[in-house]
């Protein structure tokens, strides 16, 4: 069995499937990814199924080095990526030689980073998934982050042509700052006054925020019929505002049930865009409709319908400005862009 | 105001609360439950899983496969037919130890209860439960059914961890945990049996709906059966009540 080595690992870097769904009723989180669409983008780039284990790199970067020829498939926010030395592209295909490492840092933007691999890492299932959930100790390798010295066993690995490749996921690239909501399911808790400021914002990310809850901290909110419900379902992206009046929006690793009022849910098209957001950054919301929401899930479900264009990254030691003279890197482009309208 | 039950509210696009009230009420809680059981039995597509809570009714969906308007069509024709919760299909008996050192909190609630400490221990193991729902952690089992006479409040104040499988009282209902964690309820107990175990089928020892007594050992019985509980075996007794 070959592996993948973790050189170094920043908190928070864990092992993510596409989650341990079932059990909530047992009390359960799900877990599973922050960023789905990344996660699915960077299994989809390696050939890897769709819910297949892959790494969630946080802001606490990640080096690793692989046992065998192996391709990986990196992609979630604007990361820098680096192949032996070699600066690549934050949504790529990079392929290791034995000994070769990838670093994985913080760049301009995003929060999360995903490394799919070409093959399977083999990392025991609990409750039918390897999701790591850190506060109840269960998936990834022993229920914790990854960590300096962790080896991750790694089956039947392949390499995928290009080895090197700069993959064209645009819709990664989330603009903007402001994030879709349903209102409800307890927006009756709120004046209407309250749910006009709660839209407005603007809400500051806080630096206490994990992958259990986005905590957003802006002008206090008033509660109409107070802050006590009988707890209830907790759905991914649901923003709960307890007694302090500041929102808290539940991300992957929330608790199933909880017993404060929910203003609003994040739809599902944009939790992968908060999830991204770093703290410190302001966001406002706005309300749409079930059908609205809909919509934007489906054209979601779109993106990935169709294989990923990627573009060769030629390997060699030359400096770009030098290739792009020869035209080389310029005839490899024509003839992908010609694949891609085929 | 009078609000006609059941509401159906939105969590996002993918989830659809059913509430039936907004107390945690027994009559209310088996609508709950009449809903699971039906919704899941006839396993729609696009339903991808449900989680019942005191008064509602969470229904995970993909609403790419199952349009909202479907899926309410669905539940208003299960509740046209007024459907009854299942009787239990099982009544366990969990070992309980109120010696002191497991019993924390219990002279605290005999001081709130009036009542002697030995009374309190009488009160909670004479009576059966019903589990309402888990929630918080995995295996955190709400036990409703609690005498009159044991309904406290819940601490103003969070206290310090209390061990795993510590039993808990307080808000009116009666807890088994499953982690050890800071808790604003009261400490009454400790089972030696582990309501969750990964690695042990089952997995989860109690089903919703199920009954479940609660029966006094000394600590020299929790200490045997916590050990025979840490190897994997069940200890608690379960009889078919069907």
């Amino acid at each position: 069995m070959t592996a993948l080595r973790i050189l170094a690992a920043g908190p928070g870097v864990t092992l993510q499937d596409g989650g341990r769904h079932g059990y909530l009723r047992f009390g359960v989180t799900a877990a599973g990814p922050m960023d789905r669409l990344a996660f699915a983008t960077a299994n989809a780039a390696a050939g890897a199924k769709r819910n297949a284990t892959a790494i969630e790199v946080s802001l606490g970067g990640l080096e690793l080095a692989a046992d065998a020829a192996v391709s990986l498939a990196v992609a979630g926010g604007a990361f820098r990526i680096e192949l032996a030395g070699r600066p690549l592209p934050s949504a790529a295909v990079a392929t290791l030689e034995p000994g070769q490492k990838l670093a994985i840092r913080p760049g301009d933007a995003g929060a999360w980073c995903y490394v799919a691999v070409a093959g399977r890492i083999d990392v025991p299932n609990m409750l039918g998934s390897t999701a790591t959930h850190t506060r109840s100790g269960l998936g990834g390798i022993s229920g914790r982050a990854l960590a300096a010295g962790d080896v991750l066993p790694f089956a039947e690995p392949r390499t995928i042509e290009p080895k090197l490749a700069t993959l064209d996921a645009h819709w990664l690239a989330r603009a903007g700052t402001t994030i879709r909501v349903v209102l409800g399911p307890q927006d009756d808790y709120f004046t209407k006054a309250a749910i006009a400021a709660f839209l407005a914002g603007p809400w500051t990310l806080s630096a206490r925020s994990d992958r259990m809850a986005y905590l957003l901290e802006g002008e206090r909110l008033a509660h109409a019929k107070g802050f006590n419900i009988v707890s209830d379902g907790i759905a991914f992206g649901a923003i709960q505002v307890p007694g302090d009046g500041q929102p808290v929006v539940l991300m992957a690793d929330r608790q199933p049930t909880g017993g404060y009022p929910k203003i609003a849910n994040v739809i599902g098209a944009d939790l992968g865009k908060i999830a991204q957001l770093r703290p410190g950054t302001q966001i406002s919301f706005a309300a749409v409709t079930i059908e609205e929401a809909v919509a934007a899930r489906r054209a979601e479900a779109l993106a990935l319908e169709r294989p990923i264009p990627r573009e060769p990254l030629m390997r060699t030691e030359f400096p770009s400005e030098f290739l792009l003279g020869l035209n080389l890197v310029d005839g490899v482009i024509a003839d992908d862009a010609a694949d891609e309208g085929a | 105001m009078t609000v006609p039950y059941p509401r159906y509210l939105d969590a996002g696009e993918a989830a659809l609360v059913v509430e039936f009230g907004e107390t945690a009420d027994p009559a209310v809680n088996a609508q709950v439950r009449a809903l699971d059981e039906a919704i899941l039995s006839l396993t729609l597509e696009g339903v991808r899983e449900t989680v019942p809570t005191y008064r509602s009714l969470m229904i995970h969906y993909d609403p790419l496969l199952l349009a909202r308007k479907n899926l309410v069509a669905a539940i208003e024709q299960i509740e046209a037919a007024h459907p009854k919760p299942r009787e239990p299909k099982a009544l366990w008996m969990l070992p309980c130890c109120y010696a002191p050192e497991f019993a924390e909190d219990l002279f605290r609630i005999a001081e709130l209860t009036k009542l002697k400490p030995e009374r309190v221990v009488a009160l909670h193991s004479g009576a059966t439960y019903r589990v309402y729902m888990y929630g918080f952690a995995p295996g955190f089992c709400y036990l409703g059914g609690v005498p009159d006479a044991l309904k406290i409040s819940r601490r103003e104040k969070v206290r310090p961890p209390h061990p795993a499988n510590a039993v808990l009282l307080g808000g009116g209902l009666t807890l088994v945990s499953t982690f050890a964690m800071p808790t604003g309820w009261y400490v009454i107990g400790r089972t030696p049996e582990r309501m969750f175990a990964p690695t042990r089928a089952p997995i989860f020892l109690v089903e919703i709906g199920d009954a479940l007594k609660f029966e006094p050992v000394d600590a020299a019985t929790f200490a045997a059966l916590d050990a025979r509980a840490a190897a994997g075996e069940i200890v608690a007794k379960r009889k078919p009540l069907r």
